[in-house]
């Protein structure tokens, strides 16, 4: 909506609400591309970054919370000002699990850096963390411009990520059959996949939130759904 | 979803129709001021009429008993029926139709007479009690339905003018059960009152559309939401939605609605 309220101090309250999202959406997408690259770099000091880093975006999240209780408490919302508030509250909490994948991998990174790279695998999953934080820039500007057509095809990429993750399992599968002292490292890298697989599994929950709250209806079509690998031996 | 509400205390019981308002056109001299409403009021339901003031709601709810009948200058076009049958006819009594279709006004306005003749004066004008201890049984009744009984049974004597705010309206939402209407129309019922009496006027409302259909104007849109199940906006004269409640307040479909129950300027 692009009218104002005849309450300012409400559009006040929204705005800044959203400003935090926007605030956690950037620091959210730094730790994604930043916990790849410090798994690809073996930079450990980057990879502490990401899990420090990881404190603000909670905090932020709890911020997020405690003025959208307000804000219910005060304003009684109503329509896309209801919708706006609680897809606030439901994208905050996707973009801290999205924090937390990201500091695991920048965990695990520490682990990798003394066991050697398997076939470039820190690249491939470069490019997976690439484009999750691509989709979620995406998602967010759908959510910043109110557009619920970008927002689709935000979940719509999702199978990509999916196809990405699926390829990797298979790699790290004929690895580890190789040779067992790849176990280890394969193991590892294979939590890191699943992760980046979840973070775009969130961002398109996070899709999904900016089409009710553009649209008033949920998202109609069933996800794409490109995981196949619960169901290979 | 978030349209189909599924709470047990918003699941409409009925889906007769009890009022059916067919283009309905209202003049005050030359100022129209209903423009064309058609709209299905169900019963045992809580109907609520929001818009902004000067919107014509009030005026549609004045037109369901034919209370405009008592304004020189109101013209009433279009068919409005209960249950099936035209209450503009010729045929029809009006002191009969608002027996049957009462009404509750925004200030509290007892009779300045005893609590208990306030809710006698309907039955008696109408017939409805053979004797004293008839009366005496369509007064308590009344006065339990309307939630004050055990607040004024022992001062039944003492003048309706006496009471409370929240009390008086109270006795006058008594006063308009007693003659046991099937419709009851309620103008800003808890303008006047404080938190606690509008929550208990509010708990009645609910209880009252387990006999009745219920029709209720108000100014404020969380009342609207707390007691009705469905909702219409009038803005300029014009019925712009009619819907469930909570689809109304959550994704309404006309952009005059989201303006104005989301307090923009519309």
């Amino acid at each position: 909506m692009s009218e104002q309220h005849i309450a300012s101090a409400f559009d006040r309250d929204l705005e800044a609400i959203q400003a935090h999202i926007m605030k956690m959406g950037g620091l959210v997408e730094a730790a994604i591309m930043n916990s790849a690259r410090s798994l690809e770099t073996r930079d450990e000091e980057l990879a502490q970054q990401v899990r420090q880093g990881d404190k603000a975006i909670d905090a932020l999240e709890e911020l997020i919370n405690e003025e959208t209780a307000r804000l219910i408490a005060l304003r009684a919302p109503t329509a896309s000002d209801l919708r706006l508030v609680l897809s606030v509250l439901k994208v905050s909490a996707n973009l801290e699990r999205i924090g937390d994948y990201s500091k695991n991998i920048a965990k695990r990174t520490t682990v990798l850096a003394s066991g050697g790279d398997i076939n470039g695998s820190a690249a491939a999953l470069r490019r997976m963390a690439r484009e999750v934080e691509r989709m979620l820039r995406d998602a967010l500007d759908a959510y910043i411009q109110r557009d619920a057509e970008l927002a689709a095809e935000v979940i719509d990429r999702d199978e990509e990520v999916d196809q990405m993750y699926n390829g990797l399992f298979r790699e790290l599968l004929t690895f580890m059959a190789e040779d067992p002292r790849n176990i280890s490292s394969c193991m590892h890298l294979h939590f890191i996949a699943k992760n980046i697989e979840r973070m775009g599994d969130h961002v398109t929950a996070i899709a999904e939130q900016v089409v009710y709250f553009v649209t008033g209806e949920r998202p109609t079509e069933a996800r794409p759904k490109a995981d196949i690998t619960s169901q290979s031996a | 979803m978030m349209n189909q509400m599924t709470n047990v205390e918003r699941s409409v019981d009925s889906k007769n129709i009890k009022i059916a308002a067919n283009n309905v056109q209202v003049y005050y001299g030359d100022t129209h001021a209903i423009k064309d409403v058609n709209v299905e009021i169900e019963d045992k339901t809580v109907t609520a009429f929001i818009g902004p003031s000067g919107c014509g709601k009030s005026t549609f709810l004045r037109c369901l008993n034919r209370m405009n009948d008592t304004i020189d200058i109101c013209r009433v076009q279009g068919d409005i029926l209960l249950d099936g049958e035209d209450i503009y006819d010729k045929r029809v009594d009006p002191v009969q139709l608002r027996a049957k279709v009462g009404m509750v006004f925004q200030k509290p306005n007892p009779f300045p007479k005893s609590i208990y003749d306030n809710v006698a004066y309907g039955p008696r004008i109408h017939g409805l009690a053979k004797n004293k201890a008839e009366l005496d049984e369509i007064v308590e009744k009344s006065l339990r339905r309307a939630a004050i009984w055990d607040e004024v049974k022992d001062r039944l004597d003492a003048p309706g003018t006496g009471l409370s705010g929240g009390q008086q309206q109270r006795l006058c939402i008594a006063r308009a059960v007693a003659t046991e209407p099937e419709v009851l129309l309620m103008d800003e019922p808890c303008s006047a009152l404080d938190p606690i009496a509008t929550a208990q006027v509010e708990e009645l409302i609910d209880e009252l559309r387990s006999r009745y259909s219920v029709v209720i104007v108000t100014h404020s849109m969380q009342q609207a939401a707390r007691v009705s199940q469905k909702t219409a906006f009038f803005h300029l004269g014009n019925l712009v939605e009619f819907g469930e409640t909570g689809q109304i307040f959550t994704n309404p479909v006309d952009p005059r609605t989201e303006s104005y129950i989301t307090g923009r300027i519309g």
